[in-house]
């Protein structure tokens, strides 16, 4: 430890801190804009100049070293000058026109110009001025308010892994830009507008709204991906409009994914469902909630009361609250129905016969930090869960964490791989194979039970490399992605990576699809003994579907098959926050969900945490909090445990269950033994569909934020075909191609992707142009248009 | 009174850079006396730090002591870099060198990288003379075919690899980290000190950076000792060093002196003031060096620690010149125009205060200065100085402090009478760069 006074206060701080760290500690702050904790330092915006003893000029105190003894000034009288002085040079070509400035009332800028900034400028030249970039949808830019800090250029290189903007030029031409003509298309990119200390980088979606002091501030968590990023949402009259970090060390830090914040758009889409609709022939027309709810109870209970309780089916989205989850399956099990499912987009439940408790990432988020070696099987991470990702890429980066993959894509992840295991869907489960049996040489230990006989003749470089990147690593992980959990032989998956997990001492788990992927088993939104899971729900269709948050055509494993299903349907009951054309297609009844922000709620994310939060703002029209909705209809359906009070007794109903009150007890990743399916041969002249769910048209919500569609992470899906692939079709790239599913036919463009193991075409799912493909994976025929 | 040449001796002949002719100079015995002897690392940085050899570059650190600063047990790769992006206004002796004797760059590297430890070493040359890189390419090829670059280097197990990179002409890679920045492929802007080149420098490795001159320097040192060297020129100011004389001389070139000649013998050398006109100042050490009266000046010698007295620096060693023709407004003009075009835009004080001061000094020139005026530039150089990351910001806020200091008058006169005090004829007649021999 170091001694350290500063203004007279004595500190202790640890060997290698920075006099910034120690003014911190003592609670004195130093006037700053390019120092930033979470980025590099660079010590060039000059204003945390202070006051060293024995130096002869003031130092920075970002970029300046703790020295025992050392005695440090921060308002002395040559502090303050050094300071003022880089205040004078900051606003010498910076607008003076605060009051048009979308940054007014929350620029550092403004702050301390007030402290430090003079009543009258010096300065009588002309300002000089930039012309605005465009950065894309999300990020509005004022060039000539830039005051070349840098932390948005160092955002993009050392967190969003692309260094996508740069400062050009020189003197006082430099500006901060992008590549020649390109937008800002990280999933990360919002946080450089957090970033900016002034208005040269505001929010496109927000500006011009609201000033900051017009808005409230509610705590709130993300409905999207599994981390449970903790939000800040900011309304004004009633209405959100704005999304920020909540800053949680142990989650998102201080950043946010930009699917988390400007997803908010959709809330005020012209889609809401603001009435409950019901349905005449082929008309709709809305209801009071009164008639709507007595339609649907009645309509319930004629279906369980003439084809039995088994006829009925629930199908709840993963990003449905822990409390709508819960009540949903009470109210079908009091009807008479173990058939619930939230794993809408899941083929394989052979593991739930097997499993021995709740799935989970099976590590905490902040020990990503300290891994040596990580193995991602089957995910497109970057884009399922940006900021899980970043957590990955961070270690990558700088504590040379080693990254390998198994999969059919190797999209880059803008971070440093190590090995990337290239295999059509159909051969994952070999591969896996192969690198435990890779490890089980390595280690001499020897593979369990009945898994000796499976392992394939050949085992690849790859799984050599990959196995010894796992053996060698002190800390390691095996992560399951979305891809793997959606895969037709997900339970294979699973069981082989717990073996290479056992074999190398490595933690293992799932990375999550959705906010509550590992809440629905909490709130026991799962088939019970003789129940359907979702799958079979659709293969054995249903009399009657209650359909909770999820649309039919967009978020099931196939498509075609859940519309046809739920089409043929005596009654379904769809609960959304929005409307749409598969929707009414399918649906009796719809009545209007609160989104996230208007309803109180729990999600539990991928570490086991619970983390509830309260309304936004009141629901919009007509829409209700979900768990409310669900509470009435237990009451009309006189069904027992429908009584509760508030959503925090629903979740306590809920996640106490039956097992231990403190739920992590409950997360294990465990998984008994799953035959091998035999997996039929892959026709000739056929193409295995590799299905990613792009991130903005991964929810309802997402799916509907408008200024998120018109990111590159929102176009039109394509067909992505490797460059041999294309040639043997005689496909140019940019050509079209009719591809044919089990579904149906659809036609698109083709695109080469090197990135893409041999004989795969990879096709966006949760799109309107694809799902007549039907599903997510399987064979597609393909042919040149 | 005359040169006393070392670097500069015999290079009157043809082709004096080729390999052969160096030879034929004494070249690479100093180097090849070493691998010999297999002298001591140490003893060679014992030899440069009795030499008294500082930089030349400009800053005038002693050479021994900061080769002494590179750790001895790294483990891996140590780099050592040869600063030959001569930007500063005035300066054009690193070229010269390079052009006419650049093996003994060669040598003087090889020693460097042989008592540091150094396995490979980049020669960083100014993009705006690409016919020195190369030359200087071309000097590679032959020390290479020679055995003298490369693995086992005479047979000895001392490896060391040297390259020449080019910059494009800018003057801040001539700041060292800034060239470090820039070899490395990115933009060149100087880095934040600590860390320094010795300890995190080069892709993050020990580095050290020395001038093109000391280098050159070094075996001259290594073949007479350090003490002849030191004795040369004055205590502490050890050797001989290379004038770069331009302005209103009748000789304008690079003449070699023992360090401690006195100025006006250096004028002298120059062939004295052209067409007999009086002298009015000096910048004594290239643009950045504040710029000393003809009367000081006068009674000064070439020396760090005489011209530090006289409130200026030795610098890169420019001298230039000006005489009574010269409108002193309009010389601070075309100095604060190079740095406000030069500064690198990192840092705020630099970034704004280098086009501040040039538009203030511009606008004095067109005669439409305000009577506040010289205040405020004494003010704004003020916040610069010593508030950079780098020495840019002093190089440029040294020139304005200077000329508004000993040059009051002119400035004030501009302010009042909208006009340059020395007469427009008067300056044309006195800025035609055409030189006679019998001038």
């Amino acid at each position: 430890m170091l001694d350290i006074e500063i203004d007279g206060k004595a500190v202790q701080v640890p060997e290698g801190s920075t006099v910034m760290d120690a003014a911190t500690l003592a609670g004195i702050y130093i006037p700053h804009f390019c120092y930033h904790k979470k980025l590099s330092i660079v010590a060039s915006c000059r204003m945390c100049l202070v006051h060293v003893e024995k130096a002869p000029k003031p130092l920075p105190a970002c970029a300046t070293p703790v020295t025992h003894g050392m005695k440090v000034w921060t308002r002395s009288e040559a502090a303050l000058e050094a300071q003022k002085g880089v205040m004078e040079f900051l606003l010498i070509n910076h607008p003076l026109d605060c009051p048009v400035c979308d940054q007014g009332g929350e620029c550092l800028l403004q702050d301390l110009a007030v402290g430090y900034g003079s009543s009258q400028a010096r300065y009588q030249e002309e300002k000089r001025i930039f012309v605005n970039k465009n950065y894309g949808s999300l990020i509005s830019s004022e060039a000539s308010r830039c005051i070349n800090c840098t932390r948005c250029v160092r955002f993009t290189a050392e967190i969003g892994g692309e260094m996508e903007m740069g400062q050009a030029f020189r003197g006082d031409h430099a500006e901060i830009m992008t590549f020649l003509g390109c937008a800002v298309d990280s999933e990360l990119s919002g946080n450089v507008i957090d970033l900016c200390p002034v208005g040269a980088l505001t929010s496109k979606p927000f500006r011009y709204s609201a000033r900051t002091w017009e808005l409230s501030r509610r705590r709130s968590v993300s409905p999207h991906d599994s981390l449970g990023t903790n939000l800040i949402v900011q309304t004004k009259n009633d209405e959100v409009k704005r999304v920020l970090p909540l800053s949680n060390e142990q989650l998102n830090e201080c950043w946010l994914a930009d699917r988390d914040r400007f997803s908010y758009e959709a809330l005020t889409s012209a889609q809401r469902l603001i009435s409950p609709m019901m349905r005449n022939g082929d008309n709709w027309h809305p209801e009071s909630w009164q008639i709507a709810l007595a339609f649907v109870s009645s309509a319930l209970r004629a279906v369980v009361s003439e084809q039995g309780g088994q006829a009925l089916g629930a199908l709840a989205s993963p990003h449905s609250t822990v409390e709508e989850l819960y009540l949903l399956q009470k109210l079908a099990r009091g009807l008479g129905s173990e058939n619930v499912d939230f794993r809408l987009r899941c083929h394989d439940f052979r593991g739930d016969a097997v499993r021995a408790g709740v799935p989970w990432l099976g590590m905490t988020v902040v020990d990503v930090h300290d891994l040596n070696s990580i193995l991602v099987i089957g995910s497109f991470l970057r884009k399922d869960a940006p900021l899980l990702a970043q957590k990955v890429r961070h270690s990558a980066m700088r504590h040379d964490l080693q990254v390998c993959t198994v999969g059919p894509n190797a999209e880059d992840w803008w971070m440093p791989m190590a090995t990337r295991a290239l295999v059509p869907p159909s051969e994952m489960v070999d591969a896996l194979a192969a690198i435990a049996a890779a490890l089980a040489t390595m280690t001499g230990k020897s593979l369990s039970g009945t898994l000796s006989a499976r392992v394939p003749a050949e085992i690849s470089n790859d799984a050599r490399a990959i196995a010894q990147s796992l053996a060698d690593g002190e800390r390691t992980a095996v992560w399951l992605g979305n891809l793997a959990e959606q895969h037709p032989r997900a339970a294979e998956l699973h069981l082989w990576a717990q073996e290479i997990a056992r074999l190398s001492g490595a933690s293992f788990g799932f990375v999550g699809e959705a906010a509550n992927s590992v809440g629905g088993y909490f709130a026991k939104a799962i088939p019970g003994e003789g129940g359907l899971d979702a799958r079979a729900m659709i293969e054995s269709p249903r009399h009657a579907y209650l359909l909770f948050g999820a649309e039919p055509d967009l978020d099931f494993a196939d498509g075609v098959a859940t519309v046809e299903a739920m089409d043929r349907a005596r009654l379904v009951v769809a609960i959304s926050a929005f409307d749409s054309p598969a929707l009414r297609q399918v649906a009796d009844v719809l009545l209007p969900l609160a989104p996230f922000t208007e309803t109180p709620g729990t999600f539990v994310n991928c570490i086991g945490d619970v983390q509830s939060f309260e309304a936004s703002t009141h629901p919009r029209g007509e829409a209700r909090p979900g768990w409310k909705i669900l509470r009435v209809l237990g009451n009309l359906l006189e069904l027992p445990g429908f009584n509760q009070d508030d959503f925090e007794a629903v979740r306590d109903e809920a996640l106490a269950g039956d097992g231990s009150p403190d739920i992590h007890t409950r997360l294990d990743n465990t998984i008994g033994d799953v035959p091998a399916a035999v997996p039929s041969a892959v026709r000739a002249n056929t193409l295995q569909r590799v299905a990613d769910v792009p991130v903005y048209f991964a929810d309802p919500l997402v799916r509907r934020a408008l200024s998120l569609q018109k990111t590159a992470d929102a176009v039109q899906p394509v067909a992505r075909m490797p460059l041999a692939t294309m040639a043997s079709l005689s496909v140019q790239p940019a050509g079209r191609v009719r591809i044919k599913g089990t579904g149906g036919t659809v036609e698109l463009q083709a695109e080469a992707d090197e990135n893409l193991a041999p004989g795969c075409i990879r096709i966006a799912a949760a799109h309107t142009s694809t799902v007549a493909l039907g599903p997510l994976h399987g064979e597609l025929s393909v042919e040149r248009l | 009174m005359s040169e006393h040449r070392l670097i500069l001796a015999g290079l009157d002949g043809d082709h004096t850079w080729q390999l052969q002719n160096y030879i034929a100079r004494g070249g690479y015995e100093a180097f090849r006396k070493i691998i010999k002897e297999k002298t001591p690392p140490d003893a060679i940085i014992a030899e440069i730090k009795a030499s008294g050899l500082r930089g030349r570059g400009g800053a005038g650190f002693p050479t021994g002591l900061k080769w002494s600063f590179m750790p001895r047990s790294f483990p891996g790769d140590k780099y050592l870099a040869c600063n030959s992006d001569e930007g500063e206004p005035g300066t054009f002796k690193d070229r010269d060198i390079l052009r006419y004797n650049p093996h003994t760059v060669i040598e003087g590297m090889l020693i460097g990288a042989y008592a540091m430890g150094c396995s490979r070493g980049y020669n960083y040359i100014h993009g705006e003379v690409f016919e020195i890189y190369q030359r200087f390419e071309e000097a590679l090829d032959e020390a290479r075919a020679a055995g003298l670059l490369g693995q086992n280097i005479l047979g000895s197990d001392f490896s060391f690899e040297l390259f020449a990179h080019h910059g494009y002409g800018a003057y801040i890679c001539g700041e060292e980290t800034a060239l470090l920045e820039s070899i490395e492929g990115k933009k060149g802007q100087p880095r934040f000190k600590p860390p320094f080149p010795a300890s995190y420098g080069l892709y993050g490795k020990p580095t050290t950076v020395n001038n093109t001159e000391t280098f050159a320097s070094v075996p001259f040192i290594m073949k007479m000792g350090g003490a002849a060297f030191l004795k040369l020129g004055k205590p502490n100011n050890g050797g001989t060093k290379l004038f770069s004389v331009s302005g209103h001389v009748c000789r304008p070139g690079n003449y070699e002196l023992k360090l401690g000649t006195p100025f006006p013998e250096l004028l002298e050398m120059a062939g004295g003031m052209r067409a007999g006109r009086k002298l009015k100042a000096v910048i004594p050490g290239g643009s950045s060096a504040p710029v000393v009266p003809a009367d000081i000046m006068m009674d000064c010698t070439l020396d760090f620690d005489s011209i530090a007295k006289a409130g200026s620096m030795l610098g890169s060693g420019a001298v230039i010149v000006m005489d009574e023709t010269t409108c002193m407004v309009r010389a601070l003009e075309r100095l604060a125009l190079f740095y406000h075009e030069e500064s690198c835009g990192q840092c705020t004080p630099c970034r704004e205060g280098t086009g501040w001061m040039y538009r203030v000094i511009h606008r004095i020139e067109s005669g439409a200065g305000r009577p506040e005026d010289l205040d405020l530039l004494r003010s704004v150089a003020g916040n610069i100085s010593g508030r950079t990351i780098c020495a840019l910001g002093d190089a440029a806020a040294g020139p304005v402090q200077s000329f508004v200091k000993h040059f009051a008058d002119e400035f004030e006169y501009h302010i009042e009478n909208k006009k340059c005090l020395v007469p427009p004829a008067v300056q044309d007649t006195g800025s035609q760069i055409y030189v006679s021999q019998s001038c």
